[in-house]
């Protein structure tokens, strides 16, 4: 990648499920502060790899991992990382939203206050800056004591954005972040995920491909487990150079 | 290695490198409930000493149930066993005396495990049927609305304490008893068989309606297609189809009835002896450790001889636990 | 060849069978109830509630056998509540299955068998004899607390199992740890349900005498007990210290039921919250 410092090196990953290999040999690099898209057909290994990026993956019992992933040069698989502190600078957004029971200032200040603060000025400031991040602030600004579960889909959505990036997170990784979203929604989501790319590593997780056009600058597309291309999107999009690539995003499966 | 931005993965097959790599244990399968609960124990999950210091405190205070069921048996075997010292164990089984403050005391039980039988036997006898019936009828018969109510109404008669019942049976079933059958007293058999046997109702009833319904849908669909009137359906595709947990309530309630104190220490009549028709007042292990226990010394003959009596009570009732157990699993294993 | 005029008959005749025997069945818990209650309304006041026993308990009050069982719910509960929710949570948040899991669950499904008179001999033994406290308030609650463990620990351990996976999923995502994840998130989401399980257990531990009787429930005591160590009058061994030993059985009768009548209404009345309170929570989570 021309100019652009390497924020997550990945090389040689192995994931398997028990016996069953689920990502096979994956080697690329994710640029720091960049958008990069996984695309690819269900089942293909892309969420499975993004849950690698911040050890999400430890809670399943049979997963098994080689290889390694460099994050700003330090190896996230090793067995005496400290995931904690790692899941402090990569955060995660699920598929489906999903709030704490509780009112939306406790959700974004649940981050922050496991981190040991307790200033109410600063948990204040905190509070107000990630949910302006998150596009969210004038909506929520008078009722912030409700509860976070009251908003509709898309809100809350984005409160989930604010409060993973009120522990000002280096990466934010994106587990299909829309697909339980209606279009307005879906929107104002991509809106944001524009406006985030300068603050931080964007890695999101689509199976939406004109999503990906729209929003990234770099795509990488896997197919049953391999990772089959990476590149700058615009170019994957017009010129791809593998032919399950151009297959793939000219619809003919998938 | 790197990679310009637009290369396209080589396909060889690279050898894999165990380059600093974690081993994630591949564990066995998670119990019930899926992955991410329950899962083993990564020390690399846990954030620090701290998370594992909670993590070990909390195993350490749940192992209550262990120690409190082993200091259970413990104390029982501890103090029951001496009683074996001034007895042989046959003459305590099948003795027929038991005058225990006597010197030289008398510690024939058999009186006493005959009246717990007895008592056991009978109010199962009645309480059973009448159980499974009311069962029957909440989860097949009555109409839907009313089944709730029902529900509510037998689980809220679970909550009666067994004293309430008690002191009905010695004082409003014993005087009728009395008077209807012309017998010297109303304290007997039947009187704590009837109210041992309305004392497990809702227990067996509950535990058989919830067997009951969860006897699938598709089943009761399939008969009823067949042209099988509900009864039909009921006594022949329903019931057997809840047959283990119907068995596994009825063993439950049995070990309910075993164990119960107070409805036979007040209605149950007091002597220790065989009895020989149903209103003979008997005297089941159970009361006979609640009247004697206050007045013994402790550490004597009589102490150890009721820990014994504990004991072998224990003894049929874990027996039973286990069996109400195995029906279930076999059950649940169809 | 049955005809289907038969089975017909047959289905109708099961049908009026079984809708009798509840009737029957509810007819005479009516009964039953009313001849309590007509036996012991005219005792009750508010004097009986507040009133200790006097006269040889041939008259007064339940004051002190009332406030009695309340101390020993107390105590039981403040013993039983922390190591039940902290068994379930092993259950759910922390064991991976196994056999020592195995082990764990079976006995406390044995100890939900055990027979009451027996963990009255279980605490004489311990904690009268063994531990030195002898017959007193805090051998008694302690008794009572192992009773309840059964139940809270499986209210306590559904509770648990109930709380979506997606809220600890983002919880572990933002970097706590397992323990803040559990202190911050699940347990708060989980404690309506717990508390229903504790209300419930308070209407089993009011009620149970057996236990009690040679743990620390005095026949009288003057006057309510002050400390732990000292013995106390409960409801329930009122109850049958009076029906059983009374010196006047005539003057005592009425007060007799309006004990039962006391008991009753506690007992039924803290179930009757729990089950509506557990009903309430079903619906709300059933969705």
């Amino acid at each position: 990648m021309e100019g652009i410092n390497t924020q997550i090196s990945t090389r040689n990953l192995e994931l398997y499920y028990g016996q069953a290999r689920v990502l096979k040999n994956i080697s690329f690099d994710i640029g720091e502060k960049t958008v990069t898209a996984f695309i690819g057909p269900s089942g293909c290994g892309k969420s499975s790899f993004l849950r690698c990026l911040n050890r999400m993956n430890d809670f399943i019992p049979q997963a098994h991992v080689t290889g390694s992933i460099e994050f700003d040069g330090v190896d996230i698989l090793s067995p005496s990382l400290d995931v904690i502190s790692l899941r402090r600078k990569v955060g995660m957004v699920f598929q489906k939203p999903n709030p704490f029971p509780m009112s939306i200032y406790d959700n974004v200040a649940y981050g922050p206050r496991l981190n040991g603060v307790k200033s109410k000025t600063e948990l204040d400031d905190t509070v107000e800056r990630s949910l302006k991040g998150a596009a969210l602030w004038d909506e929520v600004k008078d009722k912030l004591s409700s509860s976070g579960v009251g908003l509709s889909g898309g809100q809350q959505q984005r409160l989930c954005i604010a409060r993973a990036i009120a522990t000002q997170p280096q990466v934010l990784l994106m587990d299909e972040p829309t697909s339980a979203l209606d279009p307005m929604g879906t929107a104002r989501i991509e809106e944001l995920v524009r406006d985030l790319k300068g603050l931080y590593t964007v890695v999101i997780v689509t199976h939406n491909m004109q999503q990906a056009a729209r929003i990234s600058d770099y795509t990488a597309f896997f197919l049953l487990g391999e990772l089959v291309e990476y590149g700058r999107t615009a170019k994957m999009f017009t010129s791809p150079s593998d032919k399950r690539t151009e297959d793939y995003i000219s619809g003919r499966f998938g | 290695m790197s990679h310009n931005g637009d290369a396209v993965l080589d396909k060889t097959d690279w050898t894999v490198k165990l380059h600093g790599a974690a081993r994630l244990v591949a564990g066995k399968e998670a119990g019930p409930g899926g992955p991410g609960r329950g899962n083993k124990m990564k020390r690399s999950s846990f954030g620090g000493r701290g998370d594992l210091i909670a993590a070990r405190a909390i195993f350490c205070i749940s192992t209550a149930g262990v120690i409190i069921m082993a200091f259970i048996i413990m104390f029982l075997v501890a103090n029951g066993l001496p009683a074996l010292r001034e007895t042989p164990l046959h003459s305590i089984l099948l003795g027929f005396d038991w005058y225990p403050t006597e010197e030289p005391p008398a510690l024939g039980m058999l009186p006493l495990i005959a009246g717990t039988l007895a008592a056991t036997l009978l109010s199962s006898l009645i309480g059973l049927p009448v159980a499974l019936a009311l069962a029957v009828f909440t989860a097949e018969i009555a109409p839907k609305k009313l089944r709730e109510v029902f529900k509510m109404m037998m689980e809220l008669l679970g909550f009666v304490p067994s004293i309430v019942l008690g002191f009905i049976g010695m004082q409003i079933l014993a005087p009728a008893l009395q008077n209807r059958f012309n017998i010297a007293t109303g304290l007997n058999l039947l009187n704590a068989s009837l109210l041992l046997g309305f004392l497990i109702i809702p227990v067996v009833a509950s535990l058989s309606e919830e067997a009951l319904s969860s006897v699938p849908r598709e089943l009761r669909d399939a008969s009823y297609a067949l042209g099988a009137t509900r009864w039909e359906t009921i006594s022949k595709v329903v019931v057997p189809g809840a047959k283990s947990g119907m068995i596994s309530a009825s063993l439950l309630g049995m070990m309910r009835s075993l164990g119960e104190t107070m409805i036979v220490l007040m209605a149950a009549g007091g002597a220790a002896v065989l009895p020989k028709s149903i209103m003979d007042p008997i005297r089941p292990l159970t009361s006979t450790i609640a009247a004697e226990m206050g007045e013994t010394p402790v550490g004597g003959v009589h102490y150890h001889a009721l820990f014994f009596a504990g004991l072998i009570l224990m003894v049929i009732t874990l027996a039973i636990n286990l069996l109400s157990m195995l029906v279930e699993r076999r059950g649940a294993q169809k | 060849m049955k005809s289907v005029a038969a089975r017909k008959f047959k289905d109708t005749l099961a049908t009026w069978f079984f809708c009798a025997a509840e009737a029957a069945l509810v007819l005479l818990i009516v009964c039953v109830a009313y001849f309590i209650f007509r036996e012991g309304h005219g005792v009750l006041s508010w004097n009986f509630i507040t009133e200790a026993p006097s006269d040889g308990m041939t008259s007064g009050g339940v004051f002190t056998p009332l406030i009695g069982t309340i101390q020993l719910v107390a105590v039981s509960m403040l013993a039983a509540i922390p190591i039940g929710v902290a068994a379930g949570l092993y259950f759910a948040e922390y064991s991976s299955g196994g056999r020592l899991a195995d082990l764990l669950r079976l006995s406390i499904r044995s100890l939900a068998g055990v027979p009451s008179v027996i963990f009255g001999l279980f605490g004489l033994s311990l904690f009268v004899v063994f531990m030195h406290f002898g017959s007193c308030l805090l051998s008694a609650g302690l008794t009572l607390a192992c009773l309840s463990l059964p139940l809270i620990v499986t209210a306590s351990e559904q509770a648990f199992l109930a709380v979506p996976q997606d809220y600890r999923d983002a919880s572990y995502a933002l970097g706590a740890t397992k323990w803040q994840t559990i202190t911050r998130v699940v347990l708060p989401s989980a404690a309506p349900t717990i508390i229903t399980g504790a209300i419930l257990s308070i209407g089993r531990v009011a009620g149970e005498t057996a236990p009690i009787m040679f743990t620390g429930a005095a026949y009288f005591a003057p006057d309510v007990a002050k400390s732990v160590f000292s013995q106390v009058m409960a409801l329930p061994y009122h109850i049958y210290v009076l029906a059983t030993s009374s010196t006047d059985v005539n003057a005592t009768r009425p007060i007799q039921y309006g004990a039962i009548i006391v008991l009753l209404a506690f007992v039924l009345g803290v179930s009757a919250v729990g089950v509506a309170a557990r009903a309430k929570l079903e619906a709300r989570n059933g969705r």
